[in-house]
């Protein structure tokens, strides 16, 4: 099956824009903007169900490794409610590993890094290394450090300052809240409070097979859209003023650059 | 009195070991994961820990360290404790965390992890009928049934790998077999990647917006449930949800070939970090060791062979060996006894830390590799009962590399076992894993390039 959908896909896919509406009502389709969003985290907290959570609305029901990237893409309405509202794209990319990966897959995953507008942390509240590993995470994301070998150098020393000055806005997420007991649970939600705060970022802590901790109007539905929000003011709405560096072209290969694939 | 000495001596080593293999697990298994079942660790350290001494007992006897008879009393204790652990604690907690993380049974853990066991101990003792291993003249539950068995599948393991280490270290280490890869083709590769990157996500979106639109006209988007739900779907079809059925489709496609993309571009930078290690000098180095392997490895093939071939059976050890060739064919007189006893030390000294440091280090990789917060515990534990088997086998093999004198106090303790069998085992095992590994590596080396030469 897979075979005889591929080289259909192969010769029409990358003639297909987005200007080709399929469906009745897709007309508006193609006017739409786009934010990039990644999410991270060590393998086996449950990105993927969160990802799948977010943007279909579904607990996933057979979650497996993600090898490499897998990306979703969630429609967010800006300013929901008042008279700017505007539709937006939200790409979620899932990107799959860990912290200790060889090299070679490090290098390999810095592909996906490029032109990022947010970055969404997930951690699992029952395994404190996982919340302990989103330092490195967020330093492999954010670096800019690159020895020109094409070799990401983190020091694993987490900065403060580097947080400080940082543009890109951040979430921590963290997931499995069911399988907390009761009598911990304010323990576990303390620490989170700092960890979140480390990062100058708003905290959610849900569980990614129950729908109701996203259900709207509930107080993680409206930080995730406070969020989402500021993805996207940072990305198209301040640029007339200060021009923000955003996310530098990482150079790679003794000086050359890679240029972005993205066109904004 | 010296008893009292003695004992006290080997505990202090064992508690030793103890904490070294408890180090070990913290800093290095599980570095990722949170312990919660500390039974867990404590198996494994108690594991690493009576391997140890078994070998620290061989290193005792040929340099003649404490009492001879409290070596024997030790000798059989701790042979004693391994075997309980092996055959009886180990299998019993894999088949708990096994059966702790399938949710149905929660219930009733300690019945089926009871009943899991028993399955294993049949199969265990089954191993041993086509092996000819033991003289009918023990009785059921004895040390040397037990050992025989775990002998067996201890020296498989030990075969396997060492059939596989012999050819793999040679083609990782010389850099004869490095594919040349260049920036252009890993940027290539990496073009092609973020362009079925963007081309998923431009059909997510088409899927997004469908759905938007559908579930603002209230038409619900859920699989047809339930018989009534099918009938419908027969006659009714409603042109969005087909529309994304087929989307999701080709979505599916890109994504296992978004998979595949990902997983070569990894490849190619590893092969350019080793193409750039090879240009250093410790790449160099290693590069001449390479050759040096391939060599010893040719070496060992063939002499398995020839054991096989012509049934034969080595009956003195290489120390002594290479004395008597010294003191034979060149002349050079020295003290025997005194040398051999020293030179199989160092011998064998050199063997059990490199088999020991080459185990865990395997272990390691393959821990990373396979393991996951849920399957961790099994995982270790497994890990553990193969380890111990392993080193159990060593001691059996070893045997053959020291000088007699030094044998004897094996030969009591293991009781009678068919030694001879072990090695011949060890031979066709080693032979049969060191081919297919040749032939292994060989598909893999000619099927990559092709992948990366289309364009």
């Amino acid at each position: 099956m897979k075979l005889k959908v591929l080289p259909s896909i192969l010769s029409s896919g990358w003639s297909t824009t987005p200007e080709q509406a399929l469906t009745p009502g897709c007309s508006k389709m193609a006017s739409l903007d786009r934010v990039k969003v990644l999410v991270l985290g060590d393998s086996g907290v449950g990105k993927s169900s969160l990802v799948h959570l977010l943007c279909q609305n579904q607990v996933l029901g057979n979650p497996s490794w993600t090898v490499g990237c897998s990306v979703d893409v969630r429609v967010h309405d800006y300013k929901e409610g008042t008279p700017e509202e505007k539709t937006y794209y939200i790409e979620l990319w899932d990107v799959g590993g860990s912290v200790g990966s060889a090299s070679s897959v490090k290098s390999t995953r810095a592909v996906f890094y490029n032109s990022v507008n947010g970055i969404i942390l997930v951690h699992d509240l029952t395994n404190k290394k996982s919340s302990q590993n989103l330092y490195r995470w967020s330093l492999e994301a954010l670096n800019r450090d690159l020895v020109p070998t094409g070799v990401l150098v983190t020091n694993g020393d987490y900065d403060r300052e580097q947080f400080a000055d940082n543009q890109i806005p951040l979430l921590v997420i963290g997931t499995k809240l069911d399988q907390i007991h009761e009598t911990k649970r304010h323990e576990v939600l303390t620490r989170t409070a700092f960890l979140a705060e480390d990062f100058n970022a708003e905290e959610i802590n849900l569980d990614c097979t129950n729908l109701r901790c996203l259900a709207a109007g509930s107080s993680n539905a409206v930080k995730l859209s406070r969020f989402f929000d500021k993805v996207i003011e940072k990305r198209y709405f301040l640029r007339e003023g200060n021009q923000i560096p955003g996310f530098p072209d990482r150079k790679r290969f003794g000086g050359g650059t890679l240029k972005s694939l993205h066109y904004d | 009195m010296s008893f009292l000495i003695d004992s006290s001596i080997m505990i202090t080593s064992q508690i030793l070991f103890f904490g070294f293999g408890w180090l070990f697990f913290m800093r290095q298994l599980f570095k990722d994961y949170e312990v919660r079942q500390y039974v867990v660790q404590v198996i494994f350290s108690v594991t690493f820990a009576f391997s140890c001494t078994m070998f620290e007992l061989i290193i005792f006897e040929i340099l003649k360290v404490l009492n001879s008879s409290s070596r024997y009393f030790h000798w059989k204790m701790n042979l004693c404790v391994i075997l309980l652990i092996l055959v009886f604690m180990v299998p019993f907690y894999i088949g708990y965390f096994i059966v702790s993380n399938i949710r149905l049974l929660h219930k009733q853990r300690l019945l089926f992890s009871c009943l899991l066991w028993l399955t294993f101990m049949y199969f265990f003792w089954k191993l041993g009928d086509p092996f000819p291993i033991l003289s009918p003249k023990h009785g059921i539950l004895s040390i040397e049934q037990l050992i025989s068995r775990v002998g067996v599948i201890g020296v498989t393991l030990m075969a396997l790998l060492s059939g596989f280490g012999a050819v793999n270290c040679p083609y990782t280490y010389m850099s004869y077999f490095l594919r040349n890869v260049t920036d252009a083709d890993i940027l290539a590769l990496e073009r092609r990647l973020l362009q079925t990157m963007d081309m998923i996500i431009s059909k997510k979106k088409r899927m997004a917006m469908t759905r938007r639109t559908m579930f603002q006209k209230g038409e619900v988007h859920n699989k047809p449930s339930g018989f009534w739900g099918m009938i419908k779907s027969v006659t009714t079809s409603i042109p969005g949800s087909e529309n994304l059925t087929l989307i999701q489709q080709e979505v599916d496609a890109l994504e296992e070939l978004s998979r595949q993309l990902f997983l070569e571009t990894a490849d190619l930078y590893a092969t350019k970090e080793r193409i750039d290690y090879s240009k250093t000098f410790k790449g160099k180095y290693f590069n001449f060791l390479g050759y040096f392997f391939s060599i010893y490895c040719l070496w060992k093939i063939f002499m398995a062979t020839i054991n096989i071939v012509f049934d034969r059976v080595g009956k003195t050890d290489p120390v002594t060996r290479g004395i008597e060739i010294t003191v034979n064919y060149l002349g050079i007189q020295f003290d025997v006894k005194f040398w051999s006893q020293h030179i199989s030390f160092i011998l064998v000294g050199i063997i059990i830390v490199t088999s020991i440091r080459g185990l865990l280090i395997t272990l390691t990789k393959f821990f990373y590799a396979i393991s996951s917060s849920k399957s961790s515990n099994v995982i270790v534990l497994l890990l553990a009962q193969i380890m111990g088997m392993y080193f159990v086998s060593s001691v059996l093999l070893i045997r053959m590399s020291m000088p007699l004198e030094y044998r004897t106090i094996i030969t009591e303790v293991l009781g009678e076992l068919q030694f001879n069998f072990y090695h011949r085992w060890f031979d066709v095992i080693f032979l049969v894993s060191a081919l297919s590994s040749i032939l292994f590596l060989y598909l893999a080396h000619k099927q990559a390039p092709e992948k990366h030469m289309a364009p």
